[in-house]
């Protein structure tokens, strides 16, 4: 004997009209799914504009071009010992204009830039000369200097550089005794630095030093980091390390040599006179227009640490500026 | 089916759309993934998040006048709340994550750099337009003063684009943009008020010339 199902109690069925409205249920539900999803996805894509979130993926190391890897030592005397800002953040959190406005757009369009071949034109008060990049790197024993590097925007990094004096690149060059200022000229190329199609700044990048800050034995002509080449967000294949200066004074990607009797019109310091001096020496006491420069972040860490004088390096080149008034030449 | 049921979607969209950025930014931040210097990228990407809702917000009155369409009018609110906390949200990464609340740091702040000073300004005005959000709020105002009080959220949209304007090194592509949005919703708004009185005092002739 099989009992059929008992009918279904009067509360359990479902009324007419809303029987009726189901249709109109789904309807609602999908355009309020449809809705919060395409503004939820609209929002977070424009709120990334400007700052692009940085490539998911940390790039891989390059090789040394030609024989094996490269060989060096750290040079202690120069070197810091203070903990390294790590290989990814060194290479995907950039400012170079010329590939991007973003800080991480440098690191997706790096790959633009073809450090090989590569010749830097020596010219100026001094015999001219066209150098191949290779040449002039086999010139010299590679050393490797860990320096702090302070952004003029307050953000700062400890970094493994690759590379050799400049000093030692200036010597073996010659220079006349009328050279007073070196001016260093970075690729203009709209192709391999596709930013250079923006107007924004006058191209190419001119950035320069007083002949005795670039004799100093602290600035440094940059090769690697981490000791493999520069990739193109970090100024591939020969970029300008100056300490104890804001990080815009390191020319990147540098393709000329100019020694000057004269300062050299760089690039900042022309468009924008009021925010960027020709000096730049790091100095908590003279702010930035918009921001302070009396503390920093270091990348990685969350809290700011106090700005140094000189970056830190006021013992070694603090003799260089002795009498100059540094509020007015910043 | 009337209107109101018809849209009882549409502002628990807005309300959850509006909250998937916040949500995506947190969710990063906890993977790492706000890159080297997170808190300047949180801090970015709040600002231009609070810019985006503001203009939204913004954007509904004029859209109502050209298109004609009510619905613009039922998530302003929704949009201008939203904006009230992004512009939060951008403050307090500002002064406890950037600054670590150091208080000395934002007089200081405030008093060298209009920049900071403009932006906390467009802040301080969306504070009581935030609080007095509520259908309640314009029962207890009536709704002219109510309504004389919350345009001033044109205020806060200008100071936000002024704020931006002053903080970007050079490329001030962006501010631009949304100065000449700001400027073309002004001038929807304003020819649409010219054509009210117009129709006003045209309709006033008419009732004159009838009499």
């Amino acid at each position: 004997m099989s009992s059929s199902p008992s009918p279904p109690k009067p509360s359990e069925v479902t009324p007419q009209p809303l029987y009726t409205r189901r249709r109109e249920f789904l309807e609602q539900a999908g355009l309020f799914v449809a809705t919060s999803a395409g503004l939820g996805a609209g929002l977070t894509a424009l709120s990334s504009l400007g700052s692009a979130d940085p490539p998911v993926k940390p790039p891989e190391r390059p090789e040394a071009p030609g024989k094996g890897p490269w060989k060096f030592e750290r040079n202690r005397r120069w070197s810091s010992g203070e903990p390294l800002t790590s290989y990814e953040a060194i290479t995907t959190y950039n400012n170079f204009y010329e590939l991007s406005f973003t800080k991480s757009g440098p690191a997706e369009l790096g790959y633009l830039l073809k450090p090989r071949p590569w010749t830097l034109e020596v010219d100026g008060e001094v015999r001219p000369r066209t150098l191949d990049v290779d040449t002039l790197i086999r010139w010299f024993d590679l050393e490797e200097r860990v320096y702090r590097m302070r952004c003029i925007e307050a953000w700062s990094m400890v970094i493994p550089w690759l590379g050799f004096p400049l000093a030692s690149l200036i010597r073996r060059l010659e220079p006349s005794a009328s050279a007073k200022y070196v001016e260093f000229t970075t690729l203009l190329d709209p192709v391999q630095l596709p930013n250079q199609e923006s107007r924004l700044l006058p191209w190419p990048y001119v950035e320069g030093l007083r002949m005795d800050e670039a004799m100093h034995p602290l600035t440094f002509v940059a090769v690697g980091l981490y000791g493999s080449p520069l990739l193109g967000q970090n100024g591939a294949p020969l970029r300008l390390v100056v300490p104890w200066k804001y990080g815009f004074k390191g020319a990147k990607s540098i393709v000329r040599l100019r020694f000057m009797r004269d300062q050299p019109a760089t690039t900042w310091s022309s468009v924008a006179p009021d925010e960027y001096g020709f000096y730049a020496n790091v100095n908590p006491e003279v702010d930035h227009p918009r921001w302070s420069q009396k503390n920093e972040r270091r990348i990685g860490e969350l809290e700011r640490r106090p700005t140094l004088l000189y970056n830190g390096y006021a013992a070694e080149v603090a003799h260089l500026y002795r009498g100059l008034d540094l509020v007015r030449n910043y | 089916m009337n209107q109101r049921s018809r849209l009882a979607w549409l502002v628990p969209a807005v309300i959850t759309g509006t909250l998937v950025p916040f949500g995506v930014m947190g969710w990063r931040a906890a993977q790492g993934r706000l890159g080297a210097n997170p808190i300047a990228t949180a801090l970015n990407q709040l600002g231009m998040l609070s810019l985006v809702l503001l203009c939204s917000c913004l954007a509904c009155t004029p859209l109502r006048l050209v298109s004609g369409w009510t619905w613009p009018a039922r998530v302003r609110r929704t949009l201008g709340l939203a904006a009230f906390f992004a512009v939060l949200a951008h403050f307090l990464v500002y002064l406890v994550l950037d600054q670590g609340f150091d208080v000395a740091a934002l007089t200081q702040d405030l008093a060298e750099r209009p920049f900071i000073l403009v932006g906390f300004l467009a802040l301080v005005l969306m504070l009581p337009l935030a609080l007095t959000s509520t259908k309640r709020s314009i029962t207890a105002l009536g709704y002219p003063a109510w309504s004389r009080l919350h345009k001033s959220v044109y205020l806060v949209g200008v100071l936000g684009v002024v704020h931006f304007y002053m903080r970007v090194k050079k490329d001030t592509s962006l501010p631009i943009a949304f100065g000449a949005l700001l400027s073309l919703m002004f001038v929807v708004r304003f020819v649409a008020a010219h054509q009210k009185r117009r129709a006003r005092r045209l309709r006033a002739r008419a009732d004159l010339d009838l009499t």
